[in-house]
């Protein structure tokens, strides 16, 4: 007998979770962003501006003023990386959790807030007009992100799409028929697995009996590699590396980022049911926030005084972005009319005359 | 002018679209190098390329999902699914994702797509191959469903289809695909969707249908002209939305109605046919609304497939039940 293929995952760490590099790590192999002070408080200054806005959204929603939110606690490494290692022509298929990638790429607080308020308006983001919206079914956004990677290639346009996908989404047969199809079109995509151990109440262990979840690719010809989610360095080396092979023609990658859920699965979960305590504090002690800000004090990049300034400067811009969202008004009852053909037929519009009747009559008595 | 048989229609008027606009392309099993397992899309790749014409891996739901990846950064794909009893699996992405990517939007990403698959039985098939399962798309807010019962209907609403901004099911009856030859001008001409034709006047009783059993109907209308009875025949061409119109100004001429699909008649495209007459023409009628379809059983393998779609003898009895 003999092998017919072999092949491996490799794991890629930077920092430990004291921000000191890891002992068998040389910095100076490392990509020019990781020594330079604009771009690393910039990684840093966007993460603890998405906790402090993920905190302010939890918070809307327990005094009503915000429907069901997925809070993204745990995730800014893994998603404020993924959005500094893309370009801004690239193309996102998001979940519903990445807040951290959105608001780097230009997406506004008001937008976020009003799709949980209870508003598709809050889709029609200005400022990144090709990124696909939040993404509810699971896993579906993956062959979005292939078909939007398909069109670059075709127009030979040199731009990436990236999908990210959680790890329960990765036992969905349409992540197999994305990545398939990738491999075989070598298409430029990303798939990004960014496993945080939970799928509402299903750990990983119930989820797959495979080692790590970046070999998934392996099936379909797809190089995978697994990274430190909480280590921002890592996780934006290794896209950019993804995302470079890709936009060279050298078709896509299965990266998986490790990190953990430190909140509910939404605003409507009560995780402690199915998790113990203990575990979620071993989450807070490898937390990718106190990394980062470790990392950069020992580069003397940033001090305490710095911190408290910039947590004021944080309240302020949320307070702006949720003063807007205060300010929108219910759409009118037509707006579930109005976007769902170019070209309506008479029978829609004849109800849409109907739905205006009606709203007009209820506004008249109340 | 070319005498053409439906399926060559179709495959003209891609060539047409393709030759127009670069934006439109073809994706789906077996459409590039075998042209399609029906010869739809017959010698594209050769003239188009297989960036164009793509052959694509074994699933529907990737077919379907890509179109959608695609058509929001502004391509114009034609996927073909290769028989509609494989499609369920790309339900998911046409009901969760393509017919509602305008909306949840506000405009912002748009889904021009077209998914073209064969439609109905009565050619022998195996099992799953001769499914007309229309109503499950019907019901999809943001789709329309097409079907075209001849070959030049077949050009024109397939221009029609690939031109229009939103998602379109384009039905391809597999019985007619090479029933007839037809004159069709190969120029570009659209036909326009969301309106009925209206196949052949009568008087007497209305008949709306579509697919291949415009052909039963019009064998039905013949036969019944003979027997003294004058029957409209009206082909729905535009499944979804219905043309409730041209429906309701037929039955207000002739009083009656009867309905033939292929499909079975539970919650069938015909109960909303009925359920509009009702609603807006019931004083019209003189008698009880008929439907002439397939059972609500499962398609049966080909010894009995033409004991299960409507025959010319079912609807010649249920237009004279309505005049008895």
């Amino acid at each position: 007998m003999s092998t017919a293929a072999q092949f491996d995952i490799q794991y890629r760490q930077y920092l430990d979770p004291e921000g000191r590099f890891l002992p068998e790590v040389d910095p100076a192999t490392l990509p020019e962003f990781t020594r330079d002070p604009a771009e690393l408080l910039k990684m840093y200054r966007m993460m603890v501006l998405v906790r402090a806005f993920d905190t302010k959204a939890i918070n809307l929603q327990r005094t009503g003023k915000l429907g069901t939110y997925p809070p993204a606690a745990g995730h800014e490494a893994a998603q404020v990386g993924a959005a500094a290692a893309l370009h801004a022509e690239d193309v996102i298929a998001p979940v519903y959790r990445e807040i951290g990638t959105q608001m780097w790429r230009g997406v506004r607080m008001v937008e976020i807030l009003r799709y949980w308020g209870g508003d598709e308006a809050g889709n029609d983001f200005v400022n990144t007009r090709h990124d696909f919206p939040w993404c509810v079914p699971i896993a579906t956004q993956t062959l979005h992100a292939a078909g939007a990677a398909l069109a670059f290639k075709i127009r030979n346009q040199p731009r990436c799409a990236l999908a990210y996908i959680g790890d329960g989404g990765t036992s969905e047969g349409t992540f197999y028929e994305a990545m398939n199809v990738a491999g075989v079109l070598k298409l430029p995509v990303i798939f990004y697995v960014v496993n945080n151990r939970w799928a509402i109440s299903t750990p990983l262990c119930q989820q797959t009996a495979a080692q790590t979840l970046a070999q998934k690719g392996i099936a379909a010809g797809i190089p995978g590699i697994q990274v430190d989610g909480n280590d921002i360095l890592a996780v934006r080396h290794v896209l950019e590396q993804a995302l470079a092979r890709a936009r060279h023609g050298e078709g896509p990658t299965v990266v998986e980022a490790l990190t953990y859920r430190l909140s509910d699965h939404t605003t409507a979960d009560d995780a402690s049911r199915y998790r113990s305590a203990s575990e979620v504090e071993q989450g807070w002690a490898v937390e990718p926030m106190k990394r980062m800000r470790a990392f950069l004090q020992h580069l003397n990049l940033w001090d305490e005084a710095q911190e408290v300034a910039y947590r004021q400067e944080c309240n302020l811009l949320i307070e702006e972005g949720v003063n807007e969202y205060f300010a929108t008004t219910k759409p009118p009852v037509t707006a579930m009319f109005d976007h769902l053909y170019a070209n309506p037929p008479k029978r829609l519009l004849d109800q849409r005359d109907e739905a205006v009747q009606l709203s007009g009559a209820k506004s008249l008595h109340g | 002018m070319a005498k053409v048989t439906l399926v060559e229609a179709i495959t003209l008027a891609h060539n047409w679209e393709m030759s127009h606009d670069p934006d439109v392309l073809v994706l789906g099993q077996d459409v590039g190098r075998n042209g399609g397992v029906f010869r739809a899309t017959q010698g594209l790749q050769e003239k188009f390329g297989n960036q164009r014409v793509i052959d694509t891996p074994l699933a529907e739901g990737m077919i379907a999902g890509l179109c959608v990846g695609m058509a929001a950064q502004g391509l114009k794909p034609v996927a073909e699914i290769q028989f509609m009893g494989f499609i369920y699996p790309a339900m998911d992405q046409i009901v969760n994702h393509m017919t509602r990517l305008r909306n949840r939007t506000r405009g912002r990403l748009t889904c021009p797509v077209v998914i073209r698959t064969p439609h109905g039985g009565g050619i022998h098939s195996p099992e799953h191959h001769s499914e007309s399962v229309e109503s499950m798309f019907c019901h999809i807010p943001g789709l329309r469903v097409v079907c075209p019962s001849s070959p030049a209907r077949a050009y024109g609403l397939l221009l029609a289809a690939i031109r229009e901004p939103d998602p379109v099911l384009f039905l391809e009856p597999v019985r007619i695909y090479r029933y007839a030859r037809q004159e069709v001008e190969d120029n570009g001409q659209a036909l326009p969707l969301d309106v009925c034709y209206v196949l052949r006047e009568g008087t007497d009783c209305t008949i709306v249908t579509w697919g291949a059993m415009t052909v039963e109907s019009l064998k039905a209308a013949e036969e019944l002209a003979r027997q003294g009875i004058s029957a409209e025949v009206i082909d729905l061409a535009t499944i979804s939305p219905i043309d409730a119109e041209t429906i309701l100004d037929s039955v207000a001429r002739t009083g009656r109605l009867v309905i033939v699909h292929e499909a079975a008649r539970n919650v069938g495209v015909g109960a909303e046919i009925a359920a509009i007459v009702a609603e807006h023409g019931l004083y019209d009628l003189e008698a009880p609304i008929q439907r002439v379809t397939g059972y609500d059983t499962i398609v049966p393998l080909a010894r009995l497939e033409h004991d299960y779609a409507p025959s010319v003898a079912r609807i010649v009895a249920a237009v004279r039940a309505t005049l008895s």
